[in-house]
This record gives structure tokens, sequence and C-alpha cells, in this order.
């Protein structure tokens, strides 16, 4: 087999890999490689043709091609290399690149640092258990999206979607506006999954009933759905018999959660968070595999695609930085621990003599909050405190620590973020 | 006087605003105070929303001899949100032909609102 080198691969060419690229090409690596599975750069951004895109980072509200293409340009303009229609095979821990296309067939790469960028993939009906028969037109949200926007397609025209995460809401309105009716939206949690500016752009606009704590206990058809039935469900979350509801529709989108693609990763023996199912990082995002980083839905499903930008920047930095200089020998670590509501932190820990001047600790709470406050202890010191009117799961939460601060604290064994009373 | 309930969607913090307003005989609406926003953005939105509600508009085109077959496409600017339909009914069945621009005028003066409808995306040709 062919083996090629290169000073960094980065697996994958959506928002987290454009951005990354560009980042270590500017800290002055020159032999890039962007490997993407897809025919284009850009990745899901491509299919989400709603506007909303880069309010933070371009002050401007465009659409995802439109946010795609700014990145697309900048990587052309840096003339980095990039591979189209490849997909990656293996990563071991030695930083060997196994992958494969139509032009060159298999092919492996050595690379001094690897940056994962691949992205999540939505959570299917097999792994929601949802009972009935398996005819035609089960998709998911993601599916419908790419189908109607990208290759013109409508998937049907009676439309149930469970699940209320933020692709069933631009889903919802896009089936809408294309011409379907939507009957009803059904989220098994009391809550919603996705940006209330969703809520009210995509369902509220549109009459869309959205019904928190359903959840879809039967599908009828044999060929194609015919119907599908939703139920109340409890605090157990199992259905209340006699609350059922039976739709009749044709159509049953599914957006019930994103789960980071990692399958790459633990070939590379990368250790997993258990609640994010992404790769457990540093603040340089580093995982515990010396020279390969994450960032982007990988690493942790975000919301807000600009934060994805911010965080690949950083992996594309610190990847540039290790290649320049290796890693800094017997470094003091810092564990971050979420406790009180705040189901993980992004970065898992830091190093505060190596970490930059300031670090954005990411992560998301279990449940809705409301006029609480988001806590940060060093060891039992109370650090900062910050209200919150409201806060949901559906919405990533963040906490920026200070090298200055740290440097303070030489002997501090564990952070604490929590969520606590005003 | 009466009251009402909004969320704001002027970033993804979504303020949940109360608009307190007077509602003519002749339907005119004069708002009298909004609360709830944490940015000047919240207020602007809270009073638009109540008196001249409107949106961008995005959605898809067909394309001939360009590398995809849909180019997406968005108004330039927000338009009346009673329009929303009326905009992409007209969108309906129009064809253009690659290479499209992000840019490129896709239907001028959509609906009677005055916005022009624009590609948002470069597609080449084949």
């Amino acid at each position: 087999m062919v083996m090629k080198q290169y000073d960094l691969v980065i697996v994958g060419g959506g928002p987290a890999g454009l951005a990354a690229a560009v980042a270590a090409r500017d800290k002055g690596i020159q032999d890039i490689l962007i490997i993407e599975r897809d025919k284009e750069l850009g990745g899901i951004l491509n299919q989400c043709i709603h506007n909303g895109f880069g309010l933070h980072t371009f002050k401007q509200e465009l659409t995802g091609p439109e946010y795609a293409s700014r990145f697309i340009e900048q990587v052309l303009e840096r003339g980095i290399e990039y591979k189209l229609n490849t997909m990656v095979m293996d990563i071991t821990p030695e930083k060997y690149v196994t992958a494969m296309n139509r032009e060159d067939g298999m092919f492996q790469i050595s690379a001094k640092a690897i940056i994962l960028a691949m992205g999540c993939r939505e959570r299917s009906r097999g792994a929601l258990n949802i009972p009935g028969y398996r005819p035609a037109g089960i998709f998911s949200a993601g599916t419908a999206q790419r189908l109607v926007n990208m290759e013109g397609y409508m998937p049907g025209k009676e439309v149930v979607i469970l699940g209320s995460g933020d692709i069933g809401l631009i889903m919802a309105r896009r089936m809408t506006l294309e011409g379907a009716k939507v009957k009803v939206v059904a989220e098994l949690m009391p809550y919603s999954g996705g940006l209330k500016r969703n809520i009210v752009q995509c369902l509220d606009d549109f009459d869309i009933p959205l019904k928190l704590s359903h959840t879809v206990v039967d599908i009828e058809g044999k060929n194609r759905v015919e119907a599908v039935t939703i139920a109340k469900v409890g605090p157990d979350r199992k259905p209340i018999p006699g609350t059922e509801e039976r739709y009749t529709c044709d159509t049953l989108l599914l957006s019930c959660g994103l789960i980071p693609e990692n399958e790459l990763s633990k070939s590379a023996g990368i250790a997993l968070n258990r609640v994010t199912s992404g790769p457990i990082v540093g603040d340089n995002l580093e995982t515990n595999v010396d020279g390969i980083f994450a960032c982007g839905n990988v690493l942790h499903v975000h919301d807000l695609v600009d934060y994805v930008s911010q965080e690949a920047a950083t992996a594309g930095k610190n990847a540039a930085l290790y290649i320049l200089n290796g890693s800094a020998p017997n470094v003091k670590t810092v564990e971050i621990a979420p406790e009180g509501g705040v189901r993980y932190t992004v970065p898992k820990y830091i190093r505060p003599t190596e970490m930059d001047d300031n670090i954005t600790v990411r992560f998301r709470v279990g449940d809705v909050y409301k006029n609480k406050a988001i806590v940060t202890y060093f060891d039992d010191e109370l650090i900062s405190k910050r209200k919150r009117p409201v806060m949901a799961p559906g919405e990533m939460e963040q906490v920026v620590l200070s090298k200055k601060k740290l440097a303070e604290y030489p002997n501090l064994n564990k952070i604490t973020i929590c969520i606590e009373d005003v | 006087m009466n009251t009402r309930e909004l969320t704001c969607i002027g970033c993804p913090l979504g303020c949940s605003l109360t608009v307190s307003l007077n509602t003519d005989a002749d339907g005119s609406v004069e708002v009298i105070s909004v609360t709830g926003n944490t940015c000047p953005k919240g207020d602007i939105y809270a009073r638009k929303e109540v008196t001249n509600p409107t949106r961008i508009v995005t959605s898809t085109v067909r394309v001939n001899n360009g590398t995809s077959p849909m180019v997406n496409v968005k108004t330039e600017t927000d338009i009346p949100k009673n329009k929303i339909f009326a905009c992409t009914n007209a969108l309906r069945g129009i064809e253009i032909s690659a290479p499209v621009k992000i840019g490129d005028i896709v239907l001028e003066n959509v609906a009677d609102t005055g916005v022009n409808v624009i590609a948002a995306r470069n597609i080449m040709a084949k």
C-alpha cells in the first residue's frame, strides 16, 4: 500500500475541519490534508439552508451554505490540500491514517498530528425502540432535509415529527413551506431539545402544535406509513394508557438527538466521555492519544456553528504548536468536575501552566433551570457566580477560566462547575 | 391596555418579552412598554413583532446543468410575515442555469414586497 506523509491530517471537511485547517496554516503548518467523504467541502451546512448562521462570527444572518463558503474560500486562498469522496477507514495510535477513494484506491498516511472533525449522526429508529410496522415513509429529519434542500425531492405530504431537536423544528417549517401539512411535533421530554428561536419561527409562526411529554406508540401501514399514534408519557417517560391520539399521515420524521461519530476515535485508542460520547480532551483539545486532537460535533454536539468554528480554530492552533514544538512533558493537570445539574464539561481538564490566557469551558445542564446561577469553585473556594434567568438542556452554557486567576492557586486540585440557587 | 408574551429571536438567548400595548378601533397598535429583554435588540424586535412582523425567507430552486440539482435562495432582507407563503409559492417552478454565484438575483420584487430573492450558494456548471 502507498504510504504518504503529512504534518497534519484533518478528518472531515465540515465547519470544524475547515476552521481547524485555516488556523493550523496561519500558525505556520504548510503540509495539511483535509479528508472529506462527501463530494464537496462544507459538511452538513450545505443542507442547512435556513438563516441564522454566523451571528457571532460575522455579525450577519447567513444561510448554512453561505457560512460554509466563507471558510471554504479561506481554505482555497491558503492553498490547503483536500481530498473529496474519500473515506477514512482506520486511525492508529501511532497516527497512521488508512483511507480510500476511487482514484487512489486504498492508501495510508503517516501524520505528525491528526484533528478529528467527523461530526455527528442522528439517532435512528432502531435506537429508539418505536413499536409498529416498518413501512416506507420514516426518515430522520436530517435525511429529509437533504432530500428536500439538496436533491429536490419531497419525502411526503402529511407529516408527524417525533422529537423537537433543531433539525426537526427546521424541517417542520421547511416541509410546510413546500406545501406539506405538518400535523404535530411530539417530544418525549417535558421541554424542547431545540433552540427557542426555532420554536418561535418554525412552529408558532405556522400554528404547528408542539406536544411535550408525548411519544409515538404505534406506526401503521405495511408498504407506506398510513397513521401514527402518539400518547402522553408520565414522569417515568412511559406512555399513559387512554391518552392515545391517532394522526393519519404518510411520513414520520425523527429528530431525537445527535450522536458524535467516534468509531475511528475508538480504533485509535481514544478515551471517550460517556455523557457526550465524544473524546475526553484537555484545554488544548488534545485527546489522551499524543498528537490527536478533536473539535466540533465529534467532540460534543453544539447548537451554534459559530462555537464550532471557534473551538476548531483552537484545535488547529494547538495541533500546529504540537507539530512545531512537541508536547510539553509532565505538565500538571487540574480536573474540571461537573456537579449539581452540569452534565459534562469540554474540556475535561486544564493545564494551568500551559493554557491560553482564557479558556472557554462549554457544558450542558441536565434540566430546565429558572433563576439559578452558574458557580465555579477552585477546590472549596467560590470563584465566580453568574446569574442566569433561564437554562435548558438544548442550549449550551459556558464559563471562562483565566490563566492569571489560576496562577494564584498553585496547589489547586479540582475545579468544580455547578448550578446553585442565586 | 393588553399585553403580549413573545420570545425574542434576535439571538440564541431567546429572552421572554412582555409587551404592553393599546390597540385602537382601527386596528393600529401602540406599544407602551417592553420588558424582559436583556439588550436593545429585544426592544426593537418586540415593537416590530406586534406592529409589523417580518421574516427572512429561505427556500430552494432548481438548477439546470449544475453540479447540484438545487440551489438555496433567500430574500435579500426580511419581508412581511404574511407574505411568506406568497414568496415560496412564487419561487415554485423557477429554474435557473449554472453557474450560480452567491448574491445572484433569482427573482425580483418577490410577491410585491420590493425585495429580491438571491442565490445563497455557489453552484458550478457541469
